[in-house]
């Protein structure tokens, strides 16, 4: 397993030096924060949008990153036949992939940090004192949405289409389920969709902190939804996920 | 010693039989070539041998291992150069060459390496502005670092212009002098004939023949053509000085020439191109 370190740290300069990665992974989430807290002045639910919009963003950070970056990433070693390539190497399988996992993680973590600390500094964010709750929140949500970014790139054909699909997910679920503000206006069958997508439920843990001063525990079906979803991910993975391109 | 030992290898894809029942040994040391046209069953061949693909049937022995079991010793030995030669866009080659040589127990120094693959002047350039060319000697590269006994190579020259090619065998030739054992599919005839100590000649899945290239051009027989009343004869023989003396005889003796006399040993192309119309036309 030391192998690990070695691959992780090749895992980062391949990320940083690639600039789509770089400004649609990473950046991307930043800017739209920034862009919404911009646009959103007033107050959501009694308290400065800022609160709400600084948590809400990350969580869609966690979800573009840990799942839209790890799939497209998948897919398009897998293409390119850089999996193959990888697989014939004494790197073990799973070290490989715990590499590009971790490394997709610490960028989150990055990104997590930048919004918390732009949130504050820009916008006055006022962040709660129960942050444990929101980390495994979030640290929770990183497991749902990198066991279905695992499950994605398997179902996934081709790199053409990978972030194609991987938007198509991402966006509207993070509309939906109120990474881009408050929901509770939308229409009945709208949030009937939103209640079965697992962002959904991270914004609920996080929102709970923030607003009613829960804890993570104190919505044990929230952590059972986002559990499902990664165990669910993982399961198509161990079931679909292949190390060479796809043959037509 | 036996570095590749293949019996009764089989391999079907959805009912379809690529690899039917085929043996052949390579020694440590050798190069030894599968050639064979597209579609006639290397790449599935090699794949197995390389632990990618699991076989349906057969034994298999690579350095002493069953590649399908893909232990960790086994990968640590063994290079491979596939079809394709894609890598990260935005690593150097010398950084692409580090990254591979962290993953082998006794990897080859890195410069050294790269300075093998003659991409020295290329060390510091970014993957994504290398030539094809480049990348493939890139790739043989990333082959080489773990410092292997046996490298696989399939179709190392497709889409080469002819100095890329020289310039890769070359390189095999290289190869063979460290005392790697190469194994390397292509369906180029003169490549194999250039390169190869031994070569298979492989067509639907079996092997048709095997030998070295000059067995091979000694299995030809000669051919004798002449034109009779104005219509080509063309015959073949294992015995060409009594089959040439007996016409010439009889022509002698009839008082007329044997019009447009050839006497000619056929090309390994020929046997070749024998070889994959034989029965196949069938």
């Amino acid at each position: 397993m030391k192998l690990l370190p070695h691959q992780l740290l090749w895992d980062q300069r391949i990320f940083w030096r690639n600039r789509e990665s770089a400004v649609f992974v990473f950046l991307f989430p930043i800017l739209l924060f920034l862009l919404l807290s911009t646009v959103y002045g007033g107050d959501f639910r009694g308290r400065p949008s800022t609160d709400y919009l600084t948590v809400a963003l990350i969580a869609y950070g966690v979800a573009n990153t840990a799942f839209g970056g790890l799939a497209i990433i998948l897919v398009i070693r897998r293409e390119l036949g850089l999996l193959k390539r990888v697989l014939s190497t004494p790197l073990p399988a799973a070290a490989y992939l715990i590499s590009v996992v971790s490394s997709l993680l610490l960028v989150f973590a990055a990104q997590a940090i930048l919004i918390l600390v732009l949130g504050t500094a820009l916008y006055d964010a006022d962040l709660p004192s129960d942050w444990q709750s929101l980390a495994l929140g979030y640290g929770l949500a990183a497991f749902c949405f990198a066991g279905m970014g695992v499950g994605a790139a398997s179902l996934i054909r081709s790199a053409e289409g990978a972030s194609a699909v991987v938007n198509v997910i991402v966006l509207p679920m993070t509309f939906l389920s109120g990474g881009f503000g408050p929901t509770q206006d939308f229409p009945e069958f709208l949030n009937a969709v939103a209640d079965v997508l697992p962002l959904t439920y991270l914004i609920d843990i996080v929102t709970g902190v923030v607003y009613e001063d829960q804890g993570i525990w104190d919505q044990p079906q929230a952590v059972a939804v986002l559990a499902a979803w990664g165990i669910a991910g993982v399961l198509v993975g161990v079931w679909r996920f292949d190390w060479q391109p796809r043959e037509r | 010693m036996t570095a590749i030992s293949v019996r009764g290898l089989r391999k079907s894809y959805d009912g379809v039989e690529a690899v039917r029942g085929i043996d052949f040994d390579v020694a440590a040391g050798e190069v030894f070539g599968l050639l064979g046209p597209n579609g006639a069953g290397k790449t599935t061949t090699v794949e197995i041998l390389e632990g990618y693909r699991k076989r349906d049937a057969g034994e298999v022995s690579v350095l002493g291992f069953d590649p399908e079991r893909r232990e960790l010793p086994f990968r640590s030995r063994i290079g491979v150069v596939l079809q394709s030669s894609e890598l990260w866009p935005t690593l150097t080659v010398t950084e692409t060459v580090r990254m591979f040589a962290g993953y082998y127990p006794k990897p080859r120094p890195v410069a050294e390496v790269v300075e093998l693959v003659g991409l020295e002047e290329k060390a510091d350039a970014r993957v994504k502005t290398l030539s094809g060319g480049q990348k493939r000697r890139l790739d043989l590269a990333l082959a080489l670092v773990g410092n292997p006994d046996l490298v696989f190579m399939d179709e190392p020259t497709t889409g080469f212009d002819p100095q890329a090619r020289r310039a890769a065998w070359e390189m095999v030739r290289g190869l063979r002098e460290l005392g790697k054992t190469i194994l390397l599919t292509t369906h180029y005839l003169d490549e194999a004939q250039q390169l190869a100590d031994r070569l298979a000649v492989i067509r639907d899945g079996s092997i048709v023949t095997i030998g070295t290239p000059a067995e091979l051009l000694h299995s030809q027989q000669t051919e004798i053509r002449y034109r009779e009343n104005g219509e080509l004869v063309v015959q073949r023989t294992d015995t060409p000085t009594r089959v040439l003396n007996e016409l010439t005889a009889l022509a002698l003796g009839e008082g007329r020439e044997l019009e447009a006399l050839e006497v000619r040993r056929g090309s390994l192309e020929d046997v070749y191109l024998d070889l994959l119309h034989e029965e196949g036309d069938t």
